[in-house]
């Protein structure tokens, strides 16, 4: 394998991409999007999305804060080029919510509010914590769980065949109807 | 960076290899050998090691301390003492007032300085009490999963090197290159693909 921060430094466009290839999924497929055990996961852009351009020799970041009007900025940084580098995550999942920022280099996920835990009858530590912790886990299974279906794609000619035209034709469009 | 927090933030690890059996003694005699030590009225600057989950002020590991279900739930703690180098030059210019009054002479040799710095820095690091910060952390066993909750770099960095020093396992960040190469599930074929990938152009 790879020296653990060549591969973290030549591979983090692939996060990136992942994070605009979700967007792009939540925009066009939101019916698509299921967790690991093929339940139904609403996902939903929340406020906050962070975009990069590089140009030449200099690097533009782009910081969207606000509600779906302001996204509209984000869609035209796409269409210049931008890649989204982080973006803030809501999802609904049995009519509980996880609210999340999720950063493209490094898939880390931070802000992480996960739904309230009932504590068990016995308000037990252990039961809090490992209530806590399957919360934790349902959250990283579904980033997985995700992230493997678009590097699947991403490795396969399906991608270069098909998707990226899907994902162009998305940002070409976004705001323009 | 609690566990139980109302927010968190949380870095995924696999955990190669196993440990030898029984495998709770193992993590138990790691806790122990590397448990965090007091540098309170110590000259030490910082101190790395393991606390536990339920009273991280109060460092202490019993046999099953540990043992959540099927995980194991403990944390690291880092104790950094931080002096302003303001305080440092105020009381060594004090220190060499008094040795130059003493002495009668105008100035000290460089050596004589550097000797007031480092005792001024050993007097200071015994009066100043350590900051401790904590972070938890969440083993599966079995799966060879592990959460870590903080995105901090240095946190990160310490949990690596002390957690190989305390169980002889490496720890694999997952991050968009090792998740896809580890956790994906992609054949040979496919990991040639992923080695040779390159940015998409989305534009033009």
């Amino acid at each position: 394998m790879l020296d653990v921060s060549v591969a973290y430094n030549r591979y983090k466009f692939l996060g990136c991409e992942f994070l605009t290839w979700l967007w792009f999924l939540t925009e066009t497929g939101p019916g698509s999007i299921v967790d690991a055990g093929g339940k139904p996961v609403t996902l939903v852009l929340g406020n906050r999305i962070v975009l990069e351009n590089h140009r030449r020799e200099s690097m533009e970041t782009i910081t969207i804060k606000g509600s779906e009007s302001e996204l509209e900025e984000g869609r035209l940084a796409l269409k210049k080029g931008a890649v989204v580098t982080e973006m803030n995550l809501n999802m609904v999942c049995d009519d509980k919510t996880w609210t999340f920022d999720i950063k493209g280099e490094s898939l880390e996920l931070s802000g992480l509010k996960v739904p309230d835990t009932d504590g068990g009858a016995d308000g037990e530590l252990e039961t809090v914590v490992l209530e806590k912790i399957a919360s934790y886990e349902k959250v990283q299974a579904f980033v997985r769980h995700m992230y493997a279906r678009f590097i699947r794609l991403r490795v396969d000619g399906e991608w270069d065949r098909k998707t990226v035209g899907l994902i162009r034709k998305w940002m070409l469009s976004s705001g323009s109807d | 960076m609690g566990l139980l927090s109302s927010r968190g933030s949380v870095v995924c690890y696999r955990v190669k290899g196993k440990l030898p059996e029984p495998v709770n003694m193992a993590v138990y005699e790691g806790l122990k050998r590397n448990i965090i030590r007091n540098i309170d009225n110590d000259p030490a600057d910082c101190a790395v090691g393991w606390t536990s989950f339920e009273t991280p002020f109060s460092p202490m590991f019993t046999e099953s301390s540990f043992l959540f279900g099927e995980y194991w739930v403990f944390s690291l703690r880092i104790d950094k003492k931080s002096i302003p180098a303001k305080v440092v030059a105020k009381c060594c210019a004090q220190e060499v007032k008094k040795r130059l009054e003493k002495s009668g002479e105008k100035t000290l040799a460089k050596n004589e300085k550097k000797r007031i710095r480092e005792k001024v820095l050993h007097d200071l690091a015994m009066r100043v009490p350590a900051t401790p910060n904590v972070y938890d952390l969440a083993w599966q066993y079995e799966t060879g999963q592990l959460l870590f909750f903080s995105t901090q770099k240095g946190a990160n960095q310490e949990l690596e090197t002390i957690f190989f020093k305390s169980f002889s396992l490496p720890l694999v960040r997952l991050f968009p290159y090792t998740l896809a190469d580890l956790e994906c599930g992609l054949s040979d074929r496919e990991r040639d693909r992923l080695f040779k990938l390159s940015p998409t152009r989305f534009t033009g």
